[in-house]
Parts: C-alpha cells; sequence; structure tokens
C-alpha cells in the first residue's frame, strides 16, 4: 500500500553549460509513494518558488513514457532504479522513507547542460537528419497492401522503432556510445523493404555523423540495453554492424 | 454584420474537393523558392506540412518548443489511425468513414471537409508505409485493422500501443530530410509568442528563445499555425505539460475568429487521479474498450464495500455485475463513442456505484477476453498499455480489471478556418488539432491522427498555394519593420508587468484552481447557472492572477515559471470564452453536454431549429465580451438525426 514518506534529494544546480555546478541539499516531507518522480520534483519546485527561489529546471512534457523529453540520472541510474520505464513513469514507491535521492543531469560529451537537469540533445536530431529516413516525398505513393511484409519483420521493425530518443543509452556508456540509437533506426529501416533500398548508404551516413558529433565507440558493455527504457535490443547493434560492414565493402 | 464565408467549393459532395483541386491557382517551381512560409509546431500536422511544403520548393522555418521535433504531443496517440481502405471487406468506403464522422460529431462539422478528409484517409496510410511506418500486419504480410468508437468496421491501423509515436517518427523523418538538406529551418525550443500584421496579413511571428529568455523576429509570406489544443485549460488533462492554447489565443487576439470553444472531448478511459500533487492523466488507449468490459457493482452496498477495501472486484459474481454500457446500448456496447462512454460512467459515479477509494472510478475488466483468446493474445494486443498501467498503479491489469475515469483529452473546437484551412486573418492557416473543422462536437476515437496528417500532407500543401499565388511580386519583408517593433514591445512590456508583479503564490497553485473551476462548471455537465457562476469565478482569478502570482528568475533568462505563467494567462481567458460559448449554446451536443436539455433517457438533446451553426468568437479587446457570428451549418447531404447506438 503506497504510504507518504520524508525524503533528502541531492540535486544538480548548474547556471548554463559554462558555469560551474553543484550539488544542493533539499528536505522534502509527505511525499506520497502513489505520485511519480517529476510530481515529486513538482512538489520541491513548488516549495522552491514559495520561498522565492528559482526552482530547479528540468526536461518533460507526456509524463506517460513516449515523448523521450524527460531525463535524469536517478542514483547513478538513467531514469532510476525502475526498470523499462522514464522518469516520468518512475514512482515514489520505489523508494523508502528516510532514502536520500541523487539527481543529476545526463553526463555525456553528447549532450551538454543548458540548465541544471536540462541537456541539448540536438546531436540525435543530428543524426536523424544525416540520414534516419526513407527518401520519399509526399504524394505519388502505390497502396499500402502493394509489397506485403513478412510479420515477423513488421514486429522486429515496430521493436526497433519503439526507441524515444531520450538518449538514456549515451548517457548510460561509460563510453558515450550513441549506437544502440543509432542501430534502432537503422535496423527499424533496413528490416522493412521500403527502407531497404537506402540501407547502405543511411548506415554509413549515420555513423559517420554520430562519430563527427563526438560520441564514443561501442565496446559492447551492455549498459545502454540494461538501462533503456524502451528495452531495445543489443542485437540492433549486431545488425548495424552488418550492415554497415556490407555498405563498406561496397565501396 | 460580417458574413462567414467558409469557401466551400460548388457540386455535388463526393467531386468538391477533386473540382477544388482542378481549378485552383499553383505556385510554379521557380516563385515557390521566392516564399517563405513560417510553420508553428512539429506534431502530426506541423511535421507533415513542414516537410510537404519544403519537398515542394517552399522556404520553411519551423518552430517547436520542445528540444526536439519528435518530441510533439502527437507521439502519445496510442490506439490507431482510420482510413477508408475496406481491406477487411467489412463494406467500409469513404462514404461510410464520412458518414460516421459526422454523426459521431453530432452534426455540428461541415459535411465538405468531413467527406476531403475521409476521401484522402487512404494516402495518408499509403504515405506512412512508403516512409517506413511498422504498422501492425497479419501473418500473411498484409496490413492489420481493428475497431474502434462509433464505428461498426474494422479501418483502424495501428501500430501496438503507439501509433501516434510511429505516424509523428515517420513525419519528423520526412521533417529531418528536409532539415538535413538545408530546406526548413527549425528552431527548437522557441515559443511563438504574437503574430505580426502587415496590412492585415499575417506576415511573420514573435517568438520567444526558452534558453535565452530573448524575444526573436522571424517574417514570412504566410503562416501556419499547427500548435494543439487548449485542455489544459483544465490544469489536468492527458495532454502534455507543455501543451498550451496561447499561439491559437494569439491569433484569435489579433482578429481570427475562435470556433465553437465549448466543444472539448473527454475521454472515458483514464487512470483515476490518485491525489493532490496529480500533475496529468494518463489515457489507457480507446482500443482496450475492443476487448475490455466496462461495469460497476449493481449493488450499491458492494460498491460502498469496494470503495472501503473491503470486497475485491474479483469477488463480485457475475450476476451482480452491471455491464452498463452493454445494457444501454446493445448495438454498440463498449464500443460506443467517448462522449457517450464517459457521461454513462459518470452518470453510474453520480448515482453512487463508483469503485476505488474515491469513488470516481469505473472497471475496465479484461478477464472474458483472457478467458476467450488466451493471456498472450491479449499481451501481444495491449502489452504495453497493460504495463503502463501496472507501473502507475501498482496494479495487475491481468488478475485485477483497470480501474479508468473519464479525463479531458481532446478539444474539437479551435480556430475558424475555411475549407483551405485559412483562418479570417489573410495568410494565416491553422491545421489540426488547433483548429475547428473536422470533429463537430466530438471526435471520434483515431480521427485526429487522421486529421492531422490530412491537413499537412494532403490538404494545406494544395490550399495555401492558392493564397500564396496571389504573393509571388511581394518581396520578403524586413524583421525592422515598424509592426515587428510593435509587437515585441507589447510582449516584452506583458513579461515586464508580469515579472513586477512579486506576489505570493505560485502559477501552478493558481492553475490547479483554474482547473477546478472548469471541471467544476465546464466539464462533463453544464448548466446556466453554473456557466454564469464561472463566468464570474474566472474573472476573480484573472484578477489573483494578475495581482499575485510570483515568478522568480528574470525575464530574459531561461525561466520555466515565466514560460508557464504566459501560458496560464491565456488559459484563464481561454476558459473565459468556453464558458461564454458554453452558455449561448443552449442544447446538448457531442462533447457539450447542457443538463437542462437531455432526453427522458438521460442523452444528450439536440435542437437543430436552433443551433445549427458554428460559434465563431471574434475578440474585440481586453475587458470587452466578445461577439459571436454565426456560420450556417446547412446539411445537403446527410439528414440529422438524434444520435442512436442502442439499436
Amino acid at each position: 500500500m503506497d504510504k507518504n514518506i520524508n525524503i533528502t534529494l541531492k540535486v544538480w544546480r548548474q547556471k548554463g553549460p559554462k558555469e560551474k555546478g553543484a550539488f544542493e541539499t533539499y528536505k522534502l516531507n509527505n511525499v506520497s509513494q502513489g505520485s511519480s518522480f517529476l510530481e515529486m520534483l513538482d512538489v520541491l519546485n513548488e516549495q522552491l518558488v514559495n520561498e522565492g527561489k528559482e526552482p530547479v529546471a528540468f526536461d518533460h512534457d507526456c509524463r506517460e513514457g513516449i515523448c523521450g523529453m524527460c531525463s535524469l540520472y536517478i542514483n547513478g541510474h538513467p531514469h532510476g532504479p525502475d526498470s523499462a520505464v522514464t522518469t516520468c513513469q518512475l514512482h515514489m514507491r520505489k523508494f523508502d522513507d528516510g532514502a536520500t535521492i541523487t539527481v543529476e543531469p545526463w553526463r555525456s560529451a553528447g549532450f551538454p547542460v543548458i540548465r541544471d537537469l536540462m541537456v541539448d540533445r540536438y546531436a540525435y536530431d543530428k543524426i536523424i537528419q544525416a540520414g534516419g529516413f526513407v527518401s520519399v516525398n509526399t504524394g505519388g505513393i502505390p497502396d499500402a497492401n502493394a509489397i506485403p511484409i513478412p510479420k515477423k519483420d513488421a514486429d522486429l521493425a515496430m521493436d526497433a522503432a519503439a526507441c524515444i530518443g531520450c538518449g538514456a543509452c549515451a548517457a548510460a556508456c561509460k563510453n558515450g556510445s550513441a549506437m544502440l540509437f543509432v542501430s534502432a533506426k537503422v535496423s527499424q529501416l533496413a528490416l522493412l523493404p521500403q527502407g531497404k533500398i537506402e540501407a547502405a548508404r543511411r548506415a554509413k551516413a549515420m555513423v559517420a555523423k554520430m562519430d563527427e558529433l563526438g560520441f564514443g565507440n561501442c565496446t559492447n558493455t551492455r549498459s545502454c540495453e540494461a538501462e533503456c527504457p524502451k528495452e531495445v535490443s543489443i542485437s540492433n547493434i549486431a545488425r548495424l554492424n552488418r550492415e554497415y560492414i556490407a555498405a563498406k565493402l561496397q565501396d | 454584420m460580417t458574413q462567414i464565408n467558409s469557401k466551400i467549393p460548388e457540386g455535388p459532395l463526393a467531386e468538391k474537393w477533386k473540382n477544388y483541386k482542378d481549378h485552383q491557382k499553383l505556385v510554379n517551381p521557380a516563385n515557390k523558392r521566392r516564399l517563405d512560409i513560417i510553420v508553428v509546431g512539429t506534431g502530426l500536422a506541423g511535421a507533415s506540412a513542414a516537410a510537404s511544403l519544403s519537398e515542394m520548393g517552399f522556404n520553411v522555418l519551423n518552430f517547436c518548443i520542445q528540444d526536439s521535433p519528435r518530441r510533439a504531443h502527437s507521439i502519445a496517440a496510442q490506439g490507431g489511425i482510420n482510413a477508408a481502405k475496406n481491406y477487411q471487406n467489412d463494406g467500409d468506403s469513404v462514404y461510410r468513414l464520412f458518414y460516421d464522422t459526422i454523426k459521431g460529431g453530432d452534426y455540428r462539422a461541415r459535411e465538405a471537409n468531413v467527406y476531403r478528409l475521409a476521401e484522402v484517409s487512404n494516402s495518408i496510410i499509403d504515405q506512412c508505409v512508403a516512409q517506413g511506418v511498422p504498422f501492425a500486419r497479419e501473418y500473411g504480410g498484409l496490413l492489420d485493422n481493428r475497431s474502434f468508437g462509433g464505428a461498426q468496421v474494422s479501418r483502424t491501423f495501428y501500430a501496438r500501443g503507439q501509433t501516434g509515436q510511429q505516424l509523428l517518427l515517420g513525419a519528423y523523418s520526412a521533417l529531418s530530410r528536409q532539415i538535413g538538406l538545408g530546406k526548413v529551418k527549425l528552431y527548437k525550443r522557441h515559443e511563438m509568442v504574437d503574430i505580426v500584421k502587415i496590412d492585415g496579413r499575417a506576415r511573420g511571428i514573435i517568438a520567444r528563445n526558452l534558453v535565452t529568455g530573448k524575444l526573436e523576429r522571424f517574417a514570412a509570406h504566410a503562416v501556419v499555425v499547427a500548435t494543439g489544443g487548449y485542455v489544459n485549460a483544465f490544469f489536468l488533462s492527458t495532454n502534455a505539460m507543455g501543451s498550451n492554447g496561447s499561439a491559437a489565443w494569439q491569433c484569435y487576439k489579433k482578429g481570427a475568429y475562435f470556433a465553437n470553444p465549448c466543444y472539448v472531448q473527454i475521454h472515458p478511459t483514464c487512470i483515476p487521479v490518485h491525489g493532490e500533487s496529480q500533475s496529468k492523466l494518463t489515457l489507457m488507449s480507446e482500443s482496450l474498450r475492443n476487448d475490455g468490459r466496462i461495469w460497476v457493482p449493481k449493488k450499491k452496498e458492494d460498491a460502498e464495500a469496494i470503495r472501503a477495501g473491503q470486497l475485491k472486484p474479483t469477488q463480485i459474481p457475475e450476476e451482480d455485475r452491471d455491464y452498463y454500457l452493454e445494457r444501454r446500448y446493445p448495438a454498440f456496447g463498449n464500443l460506443v463513442p467517448r462522449d457517450v462512454a464517459s457521461r454513462a460512467a459518470k452518470e453510474r459515479c453520480d448515482a453512487g456505484f463508483g469503485v476505488g477509494n474515491t469513488g470516481l472510478a469505473v472497471y475496465l475488466d479484461f478477464a472474458d477476453a483472457i478467458n476467450r483468446l488466451g493471456k498472450k493474445v491479449v499481451e501481444q494486443r495491449y502489452g504495453n498499455l497493460f504495463q503502463m498501467y501496472e507501473k502507475i498503479v501498482d496494479d495487475n491489469p491481468y488478475e485485477t480489471p483497470m480501474m479508468i475515469f473519464p479525463a479531458l483529452h481532446y478539444a474539437m473546437g479551435g480556430l475558424w478556418v475555411d475549407y483551405e484551412l485559412m483562418t479570417s486573418v489573410p495568410g494565416l492557416f491553422a491545421i489540426g488539432e488547433a483548429n475547428f473543422s473536422d470533429h463537430g462536437a466530438n471526435r471520434l476515437g483515431a480521427s485526429a491522427l487522421m486529421q492531422g496528417l490530412a491537413d499537412g500532407y494532403f490538404v494545406l500543401p494544395y490550399t495555401i498555394q492558392n493564397y500564396l499565388a496571389d504573393q509571388i511580386q511581394v518581396p520578403r519583408f524586413s524583421t525592422n519593420l515598424p509592426e515587428f517593433g510593435e509587437a515585441e514591445k507589447n510582449i516584452q512590456d506583458r513579461i515586464n508587468h508580469l515579472m513586477n508583479i512579486r506576489g505570493k503564490r505560485s502559477v501552478d497553485s493558481i492553475h490547479k484552481e483554474l482547473g477546478h473551476i472548469m471541471w467544476e462548471h465546464i466539464g462533463m455537465a453544464r448548466n446556466a447557472e453554473g456557466l454564469k457562476k464561472a463566468i464570474e469565478q474566472l474573472k476573480a482569478l484573472k484578477q489573483e492572477f494578475w495581482t499575485n502570482v510570483r515568478i522568480p528568475g528574470q525575464g530574459d533568462d531561461l525561466n520555466i515559471e515565466l514560460e508557464k505563467a504566459l501560458r496560464l494567462a491565456d488559459f484563464i481567458e481561454i476558459g473565459e470564452l468556453m464558458a461564454h460559448d458554453s452558455l449561448d449554446r443552449a442544447e446538448s451536443c457531442g462533447g457539450h453536454f447542457r443538463e437542462e436539455y437531455q432526453t427522458p433517457e438521460g442523452e444528450a438533446l439536440r435542437r437543430d431549429d436552433h443551433f445549427p451553426y458554428v460559434s465563431c468568437w471574434e475578440y474585440q479587446g481586453d475587458n470587452q465580451d466578445p461577439v459571436m457570428l454565426k456560420e450556417p451549418l446547412d446539411y445537403e447531404f446527410v439528414v440529422r438525426q438524434q444520435r442512436n447506438y442502442k439499436n
């Protein structure tokens, strides 16, 4: 049964990308375990505003685990201690009365801090812009059932497409690698006949962009897979490597 | 009095859109390069429009408030998207999709618009498949469908419970391609705070850079607003935290009519409120009603024992359960439209049969489906929704029935647009949920995705050319023009004013109070007395906000409280307009239920002789009552009937 708990928060505060940050400690009493982690932060911010202080800046939007906007390193884990959830779906019942909770932004060279817990993840968009699409314009498309697709392939493509682009994979990786993110998109499109046509070009372009933006290499530690809120599998990385090698062999 | 011109083309219903396209003006490729279009928003409508316009050769400036265009709230749509493909051979057709949508909207939408929507629906599915959207498929490799509320055919295409995500990522990938090619310029973490008009036409916007806090000016030949709906005025809704009505509201204040603000949708299947710190409500997809059965206890004492925690739902024998939707609406059962299902839940809870510790919940039960199909099939169909439910409520829906309750979900009302999707301000267009055009008084499930993409991929890219064809001689505007300066100064003054109030109350505390007023008086059931009271209360709340809000930090810096305050200021005024419109519309239709107007069985009583029109509200200035103009809804092709989902 959910009850109310008292907690201590250690929250990373940082004014801007170039400024020095530090942890601030806050006490919060009577937090309902039925509330989500972000609702708990709302309560903290309400308290700060009422004290005339600046609230903690953090990214969030849909609060149902699908937009990928929320982030946060909680007690050393991207999206906190629960599995297969985003921070907005993490509930306070996962914490005990009297707990001390450490909250940090994503720590990754690819994601500079904007303020407090808010980071810039535009690098992920740039990787998609480099090739994460099928090059078709609007209109003049054959009937949707013109090309049958084996259910198995469609399901695997959907597994990969479940990625929400939150950045937890790169944040969790000791090398700061974005391979899980890149491989999910490459896999989704390579598995479908519509995307297969450009598969080689896509794999090369996206990997090149990822390297250019300063993301590290994959050394198969699997921490990305363990922390991914959508449980995207590292078998996608294997598929990306195959696509990439095949593309390079064609050069 | 101003006449409303909806510019509906002549001719038989099925030929109007073709006739329009055959005769509209076009812009040639060389001239497209000389024309700039601002698209505000990157949801299904905004992203699909920005991508399509750019592919055609226009220069596009695209804005989103989030850190990436992929975050727009369209992403949260779960269940599916409708199209009249008739792949299931179950009798579907363009006409039937049109008819279901008109009927579902309680005969308060434009026939010509809805027919066009049904007509282009099939192209949307083709387009999405070509982009690599992984729709659900049958073992034979062809696309699968399921059924949704308000229809007797299976016409809904879906990608597990993440259809909105997959469609948005499809549009986002098309948009990303154009950004990569340098043809769309993207401004992320930018919020439109005003429209700039020059000689009566929309020629640009002022946007606030949410990272630096600075105001920035942008000019273009036309402006497209695709900024979604305004139901966060209720504080608690299924919308994202950042979803807001402010961009549309600035358009209204610059002369665009606001149409049917009272039509908002309350979704029947949401997870009930848990407590005071609740920040939003989570939707459980309508697709669950395909297999889930909705019930409450038949006996009041059972309901009371459940509320007290003394009885579990699984202990209630079959004969003591009231499957009230199946009882009241045998023909559609659990798949009645959303407005009907929501009101029926409220009726049972008000009568004392509600469950959960608050009594504000009903059961959605999958026991029968699990018996019939096996747990594995149920898991395949709804696994991610069940997981989501369990994480939030800490209860296993495979074993205990889900608890659900209605919540605010979608705005059918919005900026008035003509057949070309242009507002009453020349050069200002509104698409997707931001406009009012296609859903009448109630939207059917899986039709929002359809409308957003129809507008963005297949309607606006045509109709905007009819406007821009006259603009090819117009050179680019300088943002140094006095019109830009004046607009920027107005918003700067507003920000300074807010920062200087230095009152005692947080933005959220006032927003919650707004939500209570809205839910109490302008929610699922409305009456004249309550609406008049709401108007008084909103006036007082507006005063409280403008004298007692407290915003820490600086106006010209990243300031999350200021962002919320600017939106809340508009939400309060949107609430006022909703109250006026609800009061004016002395009938019940779709999502708008006036208690004074119901049938003896408690169904919505429409009054076609008095209200067969679109309410178009025109702004008259601060502290002045808005004026209402009427666009008559002449039904040429469909005979209006009392909606019947019983037999």
